[in-house]
């Protein structure tokens, strides 16, 4: 014989399991908040991290020899592969602490559009990210003798749009990723070669804002950036929601 | 003149928390289930049993939307699963085997976060009230990863409750629950069903299950089965039904 109700719980009906107060907007910034204070109370990630960088930075330094205008001109590249590098342990670790007790399941039960959820999980790894470059471009700066301060203003927009692009690709397929057993393999074939022709614009448009290049600055870099950005900040808004379902 | 009768209004379909018709699922080549049919009444709390790998999770896991149905499909108080799964969401909660808390976040934060994804913005009355009552109120600023078993049982509760599901679902809700969690547990079930929402809960613990379901469904290899030992079941287990 069941026991009489407690008075816990209020009439339900057949109604929503909340009146939503708030648009979907604030559930986006809750989600990316949530990841920043995840990560600022485990500071050991972001420490790992950007010594990670620090050694990537090094060890190509080592590879290319004391010359000057070697480490110069193959310093965009050099920052840019290290700060995708270093990208694809904050996206693994962005969903690692949604799988580690089952949260991706709540996360993926909250009430509203399951998209939103991507806009989260991006501006999130986005503040990561931009993180950890400002602790790796000053570092870059002195290993390779850069003129960074000089060249702010112009590497500045570069640095950010091509950042962008690679956490909304990245974001992207660490969600898809999440969902096997490989994801630490799976993860960097899928991203790496979406990522090619972003790449290649933010390497030059970063090298033409560091040393100058008449030939290559005829090129908007800034423009293709933000072209590259849009296109793959659409798709992969829209296509997030079936990428997540099992 | 040829008399015609006026069409006759058809009776409207009683409502259902839950209506599944021929729900199969697949993993690779192993089928979880393979064509369940089950109602559940507004107002009315239901035990799912059986073996283990019987499917019990798979179906709770469909019924919140969670998995797709290979075949066949079902609604939530009318919301289809698949087509209209933003809605029957909004409808459903669920209490997995996994708490599915933030370890590094406190209980208070972990609240805070699941009130502004419910939509109910930093409703910090709510959740204090919450913390209280599910006794969470000294251990409030505490990391979750130094929290007993059955603590987290209860945050996990508590985040449940900050918006009751129309319908709940409940995983082997009995296993982990420390006393004072398994009497709020018990209460909540019974308040969703009073409130006229529905409850269906997966267990092997039946003479628990009895004090809160009305009866219960036997799930077998994917399939809703009669109970081989239905005719000796202890006194106070809720019938056994199917569908």
């Amino acid at each position: 014989m069941r026991a009489p109700p407690s008075g816990v719980v209020g009439p339900l009906a057949s109604a929503p399991r909340a009146e939503r107060r708030v648009g979907e907007s604030t559930r986006v910034l809750a989600l990316a908040w949530k990841d920043v204070l995840v990560e600022a109370r485990t500071r050991a990630n972001f420490g790992a991290v950007v010594a990670f960088a620090a050694l990537m930075l090094v060890l190509f330094g080592f590879a290319l020899g004391p010359d000057q205008e070697a480490l110069t001109q193959a310093a965009a590249g050099v920052l840019w592969i290290t700060v995708i590098f270093s990208s694809v342990l904050a996206f693994g670790r962005a969903y690692q602490f949604e799988l580690e007790d089952g949260a991706l399941d709540v996360l993926l039960l909250y009430p509203g559009d399951r998209r939103s959820l991507f806009l989260g999980k991006f501006l999130g790894a986005l503040a990561f990210v931009l993180a950890v470059e400002a602790a790796v471009v000053p570092m870059a700066g002195v290993l390779y003798r850069l003129p960074i301060l000089g060249a702010l203003g112009r590497l500045v927009p570069i640095l950010a749009l091509g950042t962008v692009g690679v956490v909304a690709l990245g974001t992207f397929y660490a969600g898809m990723a999440s969902r096997v057993r490989a994801r630490e393999v799976l993860l960097p074939l899928l991203l790496f070669p979406m990522l090619a022709p972003l790449v290649i614009a933010a390497v030059k448009g970063t090298h033409v804002a560091l040393v100058g290049d008449p030939v290559a600055a005829q090129v908007n870099w800034l423009g293709l950036l933000a072209g590259f950005d849009a296109i793959f900040l659409a798709a992969a808004y829209l296509l997030f929601g079936a990428v997540l379902e099992d | 003149m040829i008399s015609v009768t006026p069409p006759v209004p058809a009776a409207p379909k009683p409502l259902r928390a839950l209506a599944l018709r021929g729900v199969a699922r697949r993993f690779e080549r192993n089928w979880a289930l393979r064509g369940v049919d089950l109602d559940v009444a507004p107002g009315e709390a239901v035990a799912l049993a059986g073996p283990n790998g019987s499917g019990k999770t798979t179906l709770l896991r469909v019924a919140a939307t969670l998995l797709r149905p290979t075949r066949g499909g079902g609604a939530v108080f009318g919301h289809d699963l698949v087509a209209d799964a933003e809605a029957a969401r909004a409808r459903v909660g669920l209490l997995a085997h996994r708490t599915g808390l933030y370890e590094d976040l406190t209980p208070f934060q972990n609240l805070a976060f699941a009130s502004r994804m419910l939509g109910l913005g930093l409703d910090r009355p709510r959740i204090d009230a919450m913390l209280e009552r599910v006794a969470l109120s000294d251990a409030a600023h505490r990391r979750v990863r130094g929290l007993s078993s059955g603590m987290r049982r209860r945050l996990a509760l508590g985040r449940l409750l900050l918006a009751p599901p129309a319908l709940l679902l409940l995983d082997e809700p009995f296993a982990s629950f420390d006393a004072a969690g398994l009497e709020l547990l018990e209460s909540v079930a019974r308040d969703v069903s009073a409130g006229g929402g529905s409850v269906l809960v997966a267990t092997h613990d039946l003479e628990r299950a009895a004090r809160i379901v009305d009866r219960t469904v036997w799930l077998e290899e994917g399939r809703i089965a009669a109970r081989p030992e239905a005719e000796g079941a202890s006194p106070g287990v809720p019938r056994l039904v199917g569908r």
